[in-house]
């Protein structure tokens, strides 16, 4: 237990503790501040792997390390797509997902917004459309928008998630 | 024939290891792979092409591990009505290996289950999508079908569905359990889900762009896919890679594998209630990735390989950045693993858990990481060691409890040697050029590029048509191997511990459906 404390200590807080990088932090938490005042502390995300190469997924947990901290800034991913007010879409709709895909998207309460995640669900990427790919998210379901990148840096990803609820503001 | 003549018999095959081609008949396919069997060679990869426009046949190919070099049986079948030995008795990964290839290009082996495991109904049942007639671009009505999972009956059995999407950020799949109480007596996999038709897609491209695809096969992968590809490109074409290429695409590799074994690390930790471990690791990898993009201007190194050489070359300012990181993490990971250790809770849920014995991991031909926790000392970096592995010298880690705390033992000493080969290779960047012009390649030839990645073997073979196109391309992932040896690791642990133990082993769906 000591060890543990110990290193939390030691650590500390960790944006801070590399001046390196001080510019993106900075526009980090810039960034928490604005997505703290539209949703209070309140957004719930879901994500579906439509048939992703994993690499979305690997920058989507980023978000959650102590450098995005993206729980600190309110906004937090649930297990369940009945719980979501986001969903967050990687991948060309590989047609063995579309299915799940669109039941995932039907689960959701009202309202909703969907989230098309990297070159993928923005257009196919790479993979295009095919006999096993649909191409873009907004093929299957409706998209409210789209995020680019192979993959999309957690930054692009936390902007993305603001600016969706900018649209939206009545 | 025995093996030493088939293997005199076959022609040395394109590849950055050694690897032979041996031409067999039906009765020498079926022959040889039993002798194969018995020199404890393992079945790599099975894979068909469509070889009809050019003389008339479908041909089908196996890959085999054996201690010292890759054989590949190659065995010609006729257009009609294509059928060859199944070779799942032998080799029990081929059962899904057969499959995938039936789905595909409708070859069929004479045995095993006859399931299908790519195609959940979004193509027709009678049609084969990597033969040459179907457009590349052609999409179907999807009609998804149940899928017959072999029931378990007795008093107090339940199944329990799970999936294809889990309640975290991850890839999906459908597992569905057969429990009494808590106790799980059976699982079964269902794969396929992420199938993107990725070998259909590579036919449309270009020798020099096929490694862009290659990188996106398996995103965690992405140095070891591509470098498997460009490998086979590069043998192909005959070309001798520059010193200071291989150095620098070593050190990506083993950048890739840093970053997933202390990403899996958190994530172990935080699996068996340690959240502080979560976060401690995802920092580390945060700050790796971030030198990733500061040096080699990409955090996950995506399309770094490229043919020819690597898209990047780091100067003195960014080895020293690197020298200076390895320093740091040297430090801070032995200190976590100090406090995993002596951590009651997290040995507790670690130890025992999700167990693959030596004797199964052997007979059912685990490969890389998993294997080695399992006593299966087989490692590609140490044993057919390519440039630069051969200057190198890795040392191979091994343990044999095949428990959770196996895998993590061996993410951890895997850590400590990658960071050694990062320092080595650093010190002794050998100068010159980073990138070289590729000729153009001859068509119809066949070239494999195998590449130890972080979660064991990968596997390209490529072959060449006229143009400098791609004429086939089959991708191998070694979850292929281990994801039917989570279903045997699971057998008598409780359901809350699978999350768990599939997270020690840490397999890819994307990798795998293609
Ligand atoms: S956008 Fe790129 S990283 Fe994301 S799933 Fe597609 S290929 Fe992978």
């Amino acid at each position: 237990m000591f060890d543990i404390l110990n290193r939390v200590r030691r650590n500390g807080i960790l944006s801070e503790a590399l001046p390196e990088l001080e510019q993106p932090d900075a526009a980090v938490e810039k960034l928490q501040r604005q997505l703290q005042a539209v949703f209070g502390r309140a957004l719930r995300i879901r994500h579906v792997d439509a048939g992703s190469c994993n690499g979305c997924e690997l920058e989507i947990h980023a978000l959650s390390n102590p450098y995005y901290n993206l729980e600190g800034s309110g906004m937090a991913f649930v297990a369940s797509p009945r719980h979501a007010d986001v969903l967050l879409v990687t991948g060309p709709v590989a047609v063995n997902m579309e299915d799940a895909l669109r039941r995932t998207y039907d689960a959701m309460p009202e309202p909703k917004w969907v989230m098309a995640v990297g070159d993928c669900g923005a257009c196919g990427g790479v993979f295009g459309e095919s006999y096993a790919t649909r191409g873009p998210i907004s093929a299957v379901i409706p998209v409210d928008i789209v995020v680019n990148g192979c993959p999309p840096t957690p930054q692009v990803l936390l902007r993305g998630l603001l600016q969706i609820t900018l649209q939206r503001q009545p | 024939m025995t093996l030493d003549l088939l293997l005199q018999e076959g022609c040395q095959l394109p590849a950055n290891v050694p690897a032979r081609q041996v031409p067999v008949d039906a009765a020498q396919w079926i022959a040889n792979a039993q002798r194969l069997h018995d020199q404890g060679g393992c079945l790599l990869a099975l894979w068909g092409a469509d070889d009809r426009d050019r003389d008339g046949v479908f041909r089908v190919f196996a890959a085999f591990l054996l201690p010292d070099q890759l054989v590949v049986l190659e065995h010609t079948l006729a257009g009609a009505n294509p059928v060859y030995p199944a070779l799942d008795p032998w080799f029990p990964v081929a059962n899904r290996l057969q499959r995938a290839l039936y789905d595909l290009l409708g070859l069929k082996a004479d045995g095993g289950d006859a399931r299908p495991w790519l195609r959940h109904g979004g193509w027709p049942e009678y049609l084969f999508p990597l033969r040459r007639e179907v457009g590349a671009t052609q999409s179907y009505a999807n009609h998804p079908r149940p899928y017959p999972f072999v029931p378990v009956q007795g008093d107090g059995v339940h199944e329990i569905a799970v999936g294809p999407v889990h309640a975290g950020t991850i890839e999906p799949g459908h597992f569905r359990f057969s429990v009494v109480g808590e106790k799980v007596l059976r699982l079964e996999a269902r794969l396929g889900y992420t199938h993107k038709g990725i070998a259909k897609r590579f036919e449309k491209l270009s020798l020099q762009e096929g490694h862009r695809l290659a990188a996106r096969i398996c995103g965690d992968s992405t140095v070891a896919f591509s470098w498997a590809y460009c490998a086979a490109l590069e043998a192909v074409t005959e070309i001798e890679l520059p010193r200071r290429a291989a150095s620098l695409r070593a050190l990506a590799l083993e950048r890739e594998r840093l970053a997933n074994h202390l990403g899996d690390l958190g994530a172990l930790g935080n699996d068996a209630g340690l959240a502080f471990g979560l976060m401690q690791f995802a920092s580390l990898k945060e700050r790796l990735v971030r030198l990733n993009q500061e040096v080699f201007q990409q955090r996950y190194l995506f399309d770094y390989v490229v043919p020819g050489g690597v898209a990047v070359d780091p100067g003195v300012r960014a080895v020293r950045a690197l020298l200076d990181e390895a320093a740091m993490l040297e430090l801070a990971v032995p200190a976590l693993r100090a406090i995993y250790e002596n951590h009651a809770g997290v040995q507790d849920r670690f130890r025992d858990a999700g167990v693959l014995s030596p004797e199964l991991a052997r007979a059912h031909g685990a490969l890389g990481l998993v294997g080695r926790a399992s006593g299966v000392a087989q490692d590609l970096r140490v044993d057919l060691p390519w440039p630069p592995y051969d200057r190198l010298r890795p040392n191979r880690a091994l343990a044999s409890a095949g428990d959770v705390a196996a895998r993590v033992q061996l993410r951890f000493d895997e850590v400590m040697e990658s960071l050694r080969l990062c320092r080595s290779l650093l010190e002794t960047l050998p100068p010159g050029s980073s990138q070289l012009a590729l000729p153009a390649a001859e068509s119809g030839r066949l070239g494999i590029g195998l590449i130890e990645g972080w979660r064991g073997p990968v596997m390209i073979a490529l072959e060449t048509a006229a143009d400098n196109r791609v004429r086939r391309c089959h991708a191998h992932d070694p979850s292929w191997q281990n994801w039917p040896l989570v279903e045997y690791a699971i057998i008598g642990n409780i359901v809350p511990d699978f999350p768990l133990i599939n997270k020690s082993f840490n397999l890819a769906y994307s990798g795998a459906d293609g």
